[in-house]
């Protein structure tokens, strides 16, 4: 836009010698070309663009509609819009269900923090050449079948399963798991243990050393200087893998559906039970709004505070 | 070295949690392959081998034709999504243009949007749509909503390997006169070509994986192998479903074989 400006009181100027009207013309070619530029680029966006306006935005908003939208005896009236759906989110049975997959949500989180953090450290700590290999090794889940992950638990903690034996030969007796929380928190941490490990070993391979070794040499534990050094370093990763972790659990449908039970529904379940049994789909809608609501925000926070990290 | 060597008890203690996050991670999968093999009907219990339940698996038409979906969907939906992912990542790493960042903000929504949530969304509008088009869900429904997720991941790859590209070679070629398409086809697209690749791997595995979207808009008579196999888990579990899984482990493990060699190609160029 200078440059702009700049031609535009050269153009004015009616003693401009050659060299200057040169210069004009100069300007006004490279305007053109920035010009001709900025069409190329937005013709290579355009398809994906238009895509992602018909098969993302625009169910986007349909889901929008819906939300507002009341439920009839044939199906869902769209016109006359009202908030019901999203008063019924008070509703005890409702609150239950959002309080639930909040609370396994953390429960994962903080357990996938806990396992992960050591590991990455430890992973950073290792030659390159061993940490390449130890890092595919993390890698390979992470590009496995989630389902097939999922219905592996379902293998080991069922009937008679792998489980049960090893607690009987240990001498515990059968440990009745699957169909509990504590079968979908494992699923959940298996399923998303990888999100935390990446960042959070990015975060901490990047750190100075010789910025620990300071802090041991001025007296600090070794604890000390983990929370006041380390942590406070690496707490973008922290921060982004958690994200990684909370936002897919909160939403998750698969695991739940293989490894839990009636009393453990969660939120992705329930919202998929809106459109598939219950047929209130203005509610269901509602549901799955709230959820990406809360997705938009944890996402906002990982630009803010841990994006840099991936 | 970037982080101080850990010492005695405490690196006894990283090594012990590093054993078990390994053993976590494979322990399952291997268990679920040796029970593939078993001859008993319970889906834990070791029975004596058998190679029962694979030919089960090999006579059964439902599971052939659902595997010939998965890869039929996976195929067309890769290649549109590569053609329009490559192309975007373009666009956003090599020129400036109106409405930019909303674009760029807009690629990343299906990456971070919740399963259940893009499947409701899709869910909502094809059935919107076929009210007023009529038409019947299946495999192109399938297709186009792999293809609206699978976009973003291959832009996102191609962006990384855009990025990391020394630009200079580009405007070398085009001070040597070559056209801009020459400049891109003959030196652009063959340094880009391991993150297509990979890009194109990433849709490939996502594609096959799918669960939640698909059994959102998928059809009567027509359904991929994961969905299948997600409601024969949910009718009651049967040693079935272990020879299928291991054949779906099989199809991820190809896959991520691929992608590292071609990482290790991205690297060496």
């Amino acid at each position: 836009m200078v440059r702009n400006r700049d031609s535009a009181v050269l153009d004015r100027d009616d003693n401009a010698g050659d060299a200057r009207a040169e210069l004009v013309v100069d300007d006004q070619f490279e305007v053109r070309a920035a010009k001709a530029e900025s069409r190329r680029g937005l013709l290579l966006a355009l398809p994906a663009w238009l895509y992602l306006m018909v098969l993302f935005v625009a169910p986007l908003a349909i889901v929008t509609v819906y939300s507002f939208a009341t439920r009839t005896r044939s199906g869902t009236e769209l016109s006359g819009w009202n908030l019901d759906s999203y008063r019924k989110l008070g509703e005890p049975i409702v609150r239950d269900i959002l309080f639930r997959s909040l609370t396994l949500a953390i429960i994962t989180t903080v357990i996938c923090l806990v396992i992960a953090y050591p590991f990455s450290y430890y992973l950073a700590t290792r030659p390159e050449r061993i940490r390449n290999v130890m890092l595919v090794f993390v890698m390979i889940p992470f590009w496995t079948n989630f389902l097939v992950r999922n219905f592996a638990w379902r293998v080991i903690l069922g009937n008679d399963g792998p489980l049960t034996r090893v607690t009987e030969t240990v001498g515990l007796g059968e440990v009745e798991l699957l169909f509990t929380p504590v079968a979908v928190v494992l699923g959940l941490v298996y399923g998303f243990l990888p999100f935390m490990i990446l960042p959070l070993y990015a975060a901490i391979e990047r750190v100075d050393g010789r910025l620990l070794e300071a802090s041991r040499d001025l007296g600090a534990t070794g604890f000390e200087s983990f929370r006041q050094v380390l942590l406070p370093l690496t707490m973008p990763g922290v921060i982004a893998g958690s994200i990684l972790v909370f936002v897919p659990s909160l939403g998750a449908y698969v695991t739940p559906e293989i490894l839990g039970g009636a009393k453990t529904t969660l939120l992705g379940s329930y919202i998929v039970i809106q459109f598939l049994t219950a047929r209130n789909w203005p509610f269901g809608a509602a549901l799955s709004f709230v959820l990406m609501a809360i997705m938009l925000v944890a996402t906002l926070i990982y630009f803010r505070k841990g994006g840099r990290t991936l | 070295m970037s982080v101080t060597q850990p010492r005695g008890a405490t690196k006894r203690l990283l090594q012990f949690n590093s054993w078990f996050v390994y053993l976590f991670f494979y322990a399952p999968i291997i268990l679920l392959v040796i029970f593939s093999f078993s001859d008993s009907p319970n889906v834990g219990v070791w029975g004596g081998f058998t190679l029962d339940w694979y030919s089960e698996f090999a006579d059964s038409s439902q599971t052939r034709s659902a595997l010939g979906n998965s890869i039929k969907v996976a195929l067309v939906s890769t290649v549109i999504s590569v053609v329009l992912g490559t192309m975007a990542a373009l666009a956003l790493e090599r020129f400036t243009f109106r409405g930019k960042r909303v674009f760029d903000a807009l690629l990343y929504l299906p990456i971070i949007i919740p399963d259940v949530t893009m499947a409701i969304m899709l869910l909502l509008f094809f059935s919107e749509a076929a009210n007023i088009l009529g038409f019947q869900k299946g495999f192109a429904t399938i297709a186009l909503s792999h293809v609206a997720f699978n976009i973003s991941f291959v832009s996102v790859v191609v962006r990384a390997r855009l990025a990391g590209m020394d630009q200079r070679l580009e405007e070398a070629a085009v001070d040597l006169y070559a056209s801009r398409w020459k400049a891109f086809r003959h030196v652009t697209l063959p340094l880009i070509m391991p993150g297509i690749a990979g890009g194109a791997l990433l849709a490939l595995t996502l594609s096959l994986d799918d669960v939640v979207i698909t059994q959102f808009v998928n059809g009567p008579g027509w359904t991929t192998l994961p969905v299948f196999v997600f409601g024969l888990i949910r009718k009651g579990v049967t040693p079935l479903i272990n020879a299928v899984s291991v054949v779906m482990l099989v199809i991820s493990t190809v896959l991520v074989l691929l992608s590292l060699i071609t990482e290790r190609a991205r690297s060496d160029s």
